[in-house]
């Protein structure tokens, strides 16, 4: 048995006053462990020093083993001196004079010599055995020995008779030199020399070194190898016995599962190792971050004797480190920020682990500033990585998810430690390359916990085996999320087909799906009544791939592929079933990536997307609808406020125009059939009950008659502009389908000429208006409105578009959007205060939402205004006042900023 | 018969002793690889196709546990396909790589050779079997090709018309 670290009574006053470490609870746990390798180690040192003195004596000109010697005694000083027990480093520090002398060449090797050092190595056993015992070195300090071996130091050597008195030299020793002669650090202690309870205590307590041995890693992946070996064979014989009717052969095959499922275990646990391995470098990080920001951090570690596998160790060791070191930077606040949020001005950070299903769970979690969900959105809008629409429809738990993106960081400030935007992706990235899962969890001003959930190993795996083409595949279970069945035609028709990429609607949301029969070119799939969907994760993604069978789950053992397969992405290995038939094992990200339902990789999906930019700006939802001869026509959904149906008994007739009673209000109605095509036939008009979208503007509403709503869809569109018909803005493909555009303003101003002021019009003569937007289809929007109220657009699609407008043309105001790409509109507006000529330009910022238009349009500086993206009236009346302010002023430019 | 070759460095190393090959036929070519490369033979086994892998490799079979990667000799040599219902045999050769297996027609003695038989491929060979060939041993009564193993499994470096697969 190992010592258990209770009975090391700690705190070890030699201890702690040698090295600084601060954080009690992390520094016991590592001496401990440190000491427990120490005696390990020098019981070993110790051992072949007895064998090599021996041998010496007899080879005194033996100047390697004299080395060897040498060195030996010269770590185990090291060490002592390190772990501060001061008797045996003296006792070893004269040793080692001594042997320098020898190894120099300085005098020559006597019986003596030999003895007394002899005695100095039964010495440092001894007091060895007392520190495994009771952690302290003990009451007795070898004065008399230390003087000795002073003494024989100067060259003056005692009488050799004397040496044999006090302290017994191990015949042992004299006789038969060899690996077995000196039983390692279990010489027997002389009674006088210690109290007799203790003696008693430590001879009958096993020391360390007697139950642990040193084996070398390579032997323990071999018998991993064999016992995969192993569970396979048994595999095949389990299999080969549901086929027999023996008795004989049942009991043996599963008396011999049983035996292999325990071998397993056991092997698998020689590779184990605790997680406090690698907690023990944490105090040291968490000490100096703390002292390095001024903070105040407490590190409480739970369940570090939880024992994961040694590959597994080593490659959480940085992920680890990292979450550890973002907790210091960006959790724990400094001591006062803490005091002012009445919180302790110790900062908490906790480790905790412990197994769960068959995984290691590991948590870290800090009592810090936590993470707010709008600021990581907001962040990840103004970095372009996610889309508006997206940001609206997230939930707390999917913008926590936002900080493992790439590019993303939270830091206002850029440390030396962490807030470059890289570290948390690769966290995740490095967590899910051996199968485990990251999960983040956090409360404003309460603190943050990050989950890891980690496989115990790798070499042997559950895997779902699958049929296709009439070959089987191993599937890895960690990737594995559900499976779904769909039986006979109705279930094949679930399958629904965007531009030839099948998609599957799975609880409302689009699957991507993929054939597997077709991913690997093993022609199409065969027709079967049932289609069989394996949902699968890879990375961020989630997709479907669709599969001949699904037979069962399997204990698999992953064998490599030879370099001659090494290339093909879509394998991750291979594995011998119970019949003892190869099958390949897939590799899901690579049969994502194959069939196109995962982006290549992180790294191009980024490069990707910028590039992309314009097209993701562009995905918006569209309500569709059908009116007049018109089958197919939509509005972006942004800009519909309700959908109403009203009897037609309802609308009456204000001014010769239809309205409806609506909340309290008269709500004009307009037929957007008669207004697109006049003269057709208005069938909107006479439906009952009548099909109203309503339309707010501001403070006024009107609704838009259209014969049937049809559907909501996303998609990313591209306009294409058709002939001048009034009222439409073009055509885009949504859905599949062309679909015509509605232009809401021209239909309305169509319907109601009274709608707009005729004041905003008159402010308007001659001033040009930059529209700045990375959405092509709302940038249109913007200018057909200011263009209808009549203003000069200049357009520009991102922030080096509008700069490079901005200085070739002069420009009475701004209109951009919040998340303008490259930079936004911050950017923007800071690059043109930075410029004579662009700083006095009034800058109208359009926000996505409310939140933000509310939130960030008053806090951020620069913007002479903020207003909703859709809200036009406000917009245009802010446009107007802007305007109207340049024009006021000239001929003299105003210059906000700028002094000469 | 081609003119003397020249003897490269390879092929003198080849031919510096008089040595034992284990052989085997492929389309009627006697081919022969050093017997202390060879880990055993075996009749034609179960395999596992690999969708998406080169045309060259036949498989994956299980060779007591341990996955073993089968190459078709005639397709590496461009020859034509195996007649209808001839099984392969395994030639399982170790490499740096693991092992490999060889299929082939039909397995022959072990052969005793002189080192002085030895000559280098001659020109006119086919380029797809030449790579391949360390030399040639010309017994008395046919040739005995001598494969370069390492470079026959070595898919990456092959012949680049077989990568067009």
């Amino acid at each position: 048995m190992v010592v258990r670290p209770e009975s090391l009574s700690w705190p070890h006053p030699g201890i702690n006053g040698a090295d600084g470490l601060a954080e009690r609870s992390g520094t016991v746990m590592e001496d401990q462990e440190i000491i427990k390798e120490f005696l390990i180690e020098s019981n070993e040192n110790l051992a072949r020093l007895d064998r090599e003195m021996v041998e010496l004596e007899r080879r005194p000109k033996d100047t390697e083993l004299l080395a060897s010697i040498f060195r030996t005694m010269h770590t185990i000083k090291g060490t002592c001196g390190f772990l501060g027990f001061g008797t045996l480093e003296a006792i070893t520090h004269r040793a080692e004079d001594i042997l320098s002398q020898l190894r120099e060449g300085q005098r020559d090797l006597t019986p003596e010599l030999v003895t007394i050092i002899l005695e100095a190595v039964d010495a440092t056993k001894k007091v060895m055995v007392l520190i495994e015992a009771t952690g302290t070195e003990g009451p007795e300090t070898y004065s008399e020995l230390r003087d000795r071996l002073e003494e024989a130091r100067k060259g003056r050597l005692a009488a050799p008779e004397e040496t044999a008195a006090p302290v017994a030299v191990p015949s042992a020793a004299e006789e038969t030199p060899g690996p077995a002669s000196v039983p390692p650090a279990a010489p027997a202690p002389t009674a006088a020399q210690m109290a007799p309870a203790e003696a008693e205590s430590i001879q009958k307590a096993p020391s360390v070194s007697d139950s642990s041995i040193r084996v070398d890693v390579g032997l323990l992946d071999k018998l991993m190898n064999l016992v995969g070996e192993l569970v396979l064979t048994r595999n095949q014989i389990l299999q080969f016995n549901a086929q027999q009717e023996d008795s004989t052969l049942n009991t043996t095959s599963q008396r011999l599962n049983l035996i292999t499922t325990e071998l397993q275990a056991g092997v698998m646990k020689t590779r184990m190792q605790p997680i406090g391995v690698v907690w023990n470098k944490l105090p040291r990080v968490v000490r100096d971050m703390a002292s390095s920001f001024g903070k105040q951090i407490q590190l409480e570690m739970d369940g570090a004797d939880t024992e994961l596998d040694k590959t597994i160790i080593e490659a959480i060791k940085d992920p680890l480190t990292h979450i550890v070191r973002n907790c210091c930077d960006h959790g724990i606040e400094t001591p006062e920020v803490r005091a002012a949020r009445g919180k302790p001005p110790q900062g908490k950070l906790g480790l905790r682990a412990f197994h769960e299903g068959g995984q290691v769970n590991i948590e870290i979690s800090d009592d810090g500033a936590g993470l707010d969900p709008q600021r990581l959105k907001d962040k990840a809008l103004q970095k372009g990585l996610i889309r508006p629409e997206q940001a609206e429809r997230m939930s707390d738990r999917e913008a926590f998810g936002l900080i493992f993106l790439p590019g993303f960081s939270t830091a206002a400030t850029v440390t030396n430690v962490s807030g470059r935007g890289v570290g948390m992706d690769v966290v995740k990235t490095n967590v899910e390359k051996i199968g485990g899962v990251v999960d983040l969890v956090s409360r404003v001003g309460e603190g943050t916990t990050v989950k890891l959930k980690i496989p115990l190993t790798l070499a042997i795996i559950p895997g779902l085996v699958v049929t296709s083409g009439g070959e089987r595949f191993v599937i890895p279970q960690v990737s594995l999320l559900e499976l779904i069945r769909l039986e006979g035609e109705s279930g094949k028709q679930q399958i629904e087909w965007i531009q030839g990429t099948p998609v599957y609607r799975r609880r409302g949301k689009l699957l991507p799906i993929a054939y597997l029969n077709e991913v690997l070119k093993r022609g199409s799939a065969q027709e079967a009544d049932v289609l069989n969907i394996v949902v699968l994760q890879a990375e961020d993604r989630q997709f479907g791939l669709v599969v001949d069978g699904i037979s069962d789950t399997q204990e698999i053992v992953v064998k490599p592929l030879g370099k001659q397969l090494k290339g093909l992405s879509c394998y991750a290995g291979a594995t011998i079933m119970g019949d003892g038939h190869v099958s390949l094992i897939l590799d899901v990200l690579g049969i994502g990536q194959m069939s196109g339902v995962v982006r290549e990789s992180r790294e191009q999906s980024r490069a990707e997307s910028e590039r992309n930019e314009h097209a993701r700006n562009d995905r918006q939802t569209f309500l569709l609808f059908r009116a007049g001869p018109f089958e197919r026509l939509s509005v972006p959904l942004s800009l519909v406020a309700r959908l109403e149906e009203f009897p037609q008994a309802n609308i009456e007739r204000a001014s010769g125009k239809p309205v409806v009673q609506y909340r309290g209000q008269i709500l004009p109605l307009a037929s957007l059939g008669a207004i697109l095509e006049p003269g057709s036939q208005d069938s909107a008009a006479v439906q009952d009950p009548a099909q109203v979208i309503v339309f707010n503007d501001g403070e006024r509403r009107i609704g838009i008659l259209v014969d049937q709503i049809l559907d909501i869809a996303e998609d990313t569109i591209t306009v294409r502009q058709s002939g001048e018909r009034k009222g439409l803005l073009g055509s885009a493909v949504i859905g599949e389908k062309v679909t015509d555009l509605v232009d809401l303003r021209a239909v309305i101003e169509t319907a109601r000429e009274d709608w707009f002021s005729t004041q905003v019009r008159d402010s308007a003569q001659g001033a040009t208006i930059m529209v700045a937007e990375g959405s092509a289809f709302s940038r249109g929007l913007v200018r057909n409105a200011l263009e209808a109220a009549g203003y000069r657009v200049v357009e520009a699609a991102n922030n080096a578009e509008a700069l490079r407008e901005l200085e070739q043309r002069k420009v009475d105001a701004v209109v951009t959007a919040l998340d303008l790409p490259g930079g936004g509109a911050y950017n923007l507006v800071a690059q043109m205060r930075a410029v004579r000529d662009l700083a006095g330009i009034p800058v109208l910022a359009l926000a996505n939402s409310a939140e933000e238009a509310g939130a960030r349009g008053k806090r951020e500086p620069g913007f002479e205004d903020c207003q909703l993206k859709f809200d036009h009236d406000a917009m245009m009346r802010s446009v107007a006042r802007l305007a109207a302010a340049v024009r006021a002023a000239e001929p003299a430019p105003v210059m906000y900023g700028g002094k000469e | 018969m081609a003119a003397q070759e020249p003897v490269t460095g390879e092929a003198l190393q080849a031919a510096q002793t008089s040595r034992q090959f284990a052989t085997f036929f492929v389309e009627g070519l006697f081919f022969g690889i050093d017997v202390l490369q060879v880990q055993e033979v075996l009749r034609y086994q179960e395999m596992t196709r690999v969708p998406l892998a080169q045309e060259v490799i036949e498989g994956l079979i299980n060779l007591r546990g341990q996955i073993v990667t089968a190459v078709d000799m005639r397709r590496r040599l461009k020859l034509p396909p195996r007649a209808d219902g001839r099984m392969p045999m395994n030639t399982v050769v170790r490499t740096e790589e693991g092992a490999v297996s060889l299929l082939v027609d039909e397995i022959g003695d072990v052969v005793e050779v002189d080192a002085d038989l030895f000559e280098s491929p001659p020109d006119n060979v086919d380029p797809a079997a030449r790579e391949l060939l360390q030399g040639v041993y010309k017994l008395k009564d046919r040739l005995l090709l001598i494969l370069d193993t390492e470079r026959t499994i070595d898919l990456a470096a092959g012949t680049p018309q077989s990568q067009k697969i």
